[in-house]
């Protein structure tokens, strides 16, 4: 094994075991890995809380080496918020699916960015609700084929249209820093870690509210082959989910 | 001890923060909103959090995540508000979250929510019913000592009556009582093994096993049952019949009674005051005595049920009360009128006793 690949290869410090239930192609563990490298990096660990939601992440809980508060479906903005407001000096992060943030738990997302909260919330989004099979979502982009819009793709006189979380709450006063990323590619997941060390470090330093949206493959809800999600990322997502600092950042672009 | 005259709203919240209550959240709901209100001016004095939620339900996920990382967290509500956080209620419970939910009631309708949960699975809420200021102020100390001593949500389960009548309460001196350590929250893993608090399986990494979990969880409400049923009685040593009631409406049934005494008619009264568990062993004892029990309470018969669960067909089983509200719906209504509490006892006692004693 080669160097680069033995690194890219290796377990992370924080995660506690290789072995998830998540599909092969699945971009929530690429996701993960990225976080939980960078609490290492930024010595983390021993005042990290997690506060995880409802989906196929929720595997996570059990194998990494973070405290975790499980919250409801829906309900991780509300749960951080009770703790990072009693324990100020922790860093605390929220893991939540686009079915558990933006569609049942819109609410509490919303009202947790504009009241500035101290911590950072992490948007796993692939556009479908994974762990019950593939349904469409809140953020599901039109034409996308979930099975709940199997015969004509996700249309907007029937379906209505996806909302771009990240653009609304970077129309807030509340967030401090606001960024979409993603983990298709090489360059994407760089992208990624640098938007999430920059949303870290604005908890740490205590500036308000931060959010990071990760757009996450599934190419079992996809329908396509592991290897051609990454292809499906950028067909079917780069339209709606540019890549991108939206509030905050210091040089958006 | 020095008094102090409060509305029970500001007496419970104010025995909340000395108890060691560090985290609130609520919404806006009559009739409990006199707590919110005390609290988003109190809590910061002590150092504490008071949240004014946008929501019922970000209200109790707010207090889920303060409990879970080791605070005492409180939150109060109407039973219409607490019917919004009844996911989150039910899964605090297995979760293993304490924390402290204060209902005012409007009339006493929320029985069967607050005893039987409202949410799904099976879990219990303890529930502690005061009918006076000062015995609220003394349940929501032993709520917040229950709920860490069992690891579970506790209710108190008080009315409108309650959180708007003011009466000269004291505070019992909390010294020595600071509340246990918890090495189970999740604060951070300094110097130790990382942990989850989770409704969903086991805590311990590695380890997801939802049915032990459950099950254990499960196993602990027998304990609890057996532990902590707590109750009143009055007059009961003659007593040809009992009154059965719980919460404010209790109060005007001792009145009741009294006057009912003074007319001749041997009768006693029985409060419950751990609404779960309900003092089925006590009332069984009482059911050997009397003639009939008779159930005073502001709805269409809820706690009735466990009377009857209680005394198992030795004794009728009558209900005297009724739903009775004010013009607003939020308040008591003539039913509590106690011409009309002792008329309903008289009716029952000359069915269940002067009857019998005619045959006799």
């Amino acid at each position: 094994m080669d160097a680069a690949l033995e690194k890219v290869s290796a377990k992370p410090d924080l995660l506690l075991s290789t072995k998830h239930s998540l599909c092969p192609g699945c971009g929530e563990p690429l996701a993960l890995r990225t976080i939980l490298e960078l609490v290492q990096e930024l010595g983390l660990r021993e005042r990290t809380v997690c506060v995880c939601g409802i989906g196929c992440y929720t595997a996570f809980p059990s194998i990494i080496d973070v405290d975790v508060i499980q919250a409801l479906h829906g309900r991780a903005p509300s749960v951080a918020t009770g703790a990072k407001r009693v324990l100020p000096d922790r860093f605390v992060f929220t893991l939540q699916g686009d079915g558990d943030m933006v569609s049942e738990g819109l609410q509490e997302i919303v009202h947790s960015a504009a009241r500035g909260e101290k911590f950072t919330a992490v948007l796993l989004n692939n556009g479908v609700f994974g762990e019950t099979g593939g349904h469409m979502t809140a953020t599901s982009v039109l034409g996308q084929k979930t099975k709940t819009t199997m015969e004509t793709g996700r249309v907007a006189e029937r379906h209505g249209y996806p909302i771009r979380i990240a653009d609304v709450l970077a129309g807030l006063d509340g967030p401090a820093y606001v960024a979409r990323g993603a983990v298709h590619t090489a360059a994407a997941i760089a992208w990624t870690k640098r938007i999430l060390r920059e949303a870290f470090e604005a908890q740490l330093a205590g500036r308000g509210f931060s959010f990071v949206e990760i757009l996450t493959m599934c190419p079992t809800d996809w329908y396509v082959e592991p290897s051609e999600s990454a292809d499906w990322v950028e067909t079917n997502f780069s339209g709606t989910y540019p890549l991108r600092i939206l509030k905050g950042g210091m040089m958006v672009r | 001890m020095t008094r102090v005259l409060l509305e029970g709203s500001h007496a419970i919240a104010e025995a909340a923060i000395q108890a060691g209550c560090r985290f609130y959240a609520g919404y806006p709901i009559t009739p409990s909103t006199e707590i919110l209100e005390y609290m988003s001016h109190r809590m910061p004095q002590v150092g504490g959090v008071c949240m004014n939620a946008e929501s019922e339900i970000e209200a109790i996920n707010m207090v889920w995540g303060a409990a879970a990382c080791g605070v005492r967290a409180m939150i109060a509500s109407t039973g219409q508000g607490i019917s919004l956080m009844q996911e989150s209620l039910a899964e605090m419970a297995n979760a293993e979250l304490p924390c402290v939910v204060v209902n005012m009631m409007r009339g006493q309708g929320d029985y069967f929510q607050a005893t039987r949960g409202g949410g799904h699975g099976d879990y219990r809420h303890i529930v502690l019913s005061p009918h006076t200021v000062q015995e609220g102020v003394d349940v929501v100390a032993l709520a917040f000592e229950l709920a860490d001593r069992w690891r579970n949500p506790v209710d108190v389960l008080g009315d409108f009556l309650l959180g708007h009548t003011a009466e000269a309460v004291a505070f019992p001196s909390r010294d020595g009582r600071e509340p246990p350590a918890k090495p189970w929250a999740a604060t951070g893993a300094r110097g130790r093994r990382a942990h989850n608090v989770t409704p969903l399986g086991s805590p311990e990494k590695l380890n997801l096993d939802p049915g032990s979990h459950h099950a254990a969880i499960a196993a602990k409400l027998p304990r609890i049952a057996a532990a902590e049923q707590r109750h009143e009685t009055g007059v009961l040593d003659d007593a040809e019949i009992a009154v059965v009631a719980f919460g404010s409406p209790a109060r005007f049934v001792k009145y009741a009674v009294r006057v009912c005494r003074e007319r001749g008619m041997r009768v006693g009264w029985f409060r419950p005051i751990s609404l779960w568990p309900f003092p089925a062993d006590a009332l069984a004892g009482v059911a050997t005595r009397v003639r009939a029990l008779a159930v005073f309470e502001q709805n269409a018969g809820q706690m009735i049920d466990d009377v009857r669960l209680a005394v198992l067909g030795r004794v009728p089983v009558v209900a005297i009360g009724g739903i009775s509200h004010d013009h607003s719906g939020f308040g008591v209504g003539p039913a509590l009128e106690p011409d009309h509490i002792v008329a309903r006892i008289a009716d029952a006692y000359g069915q269940h006793v002067a009857s019998r004693t005619t045959e006799g």
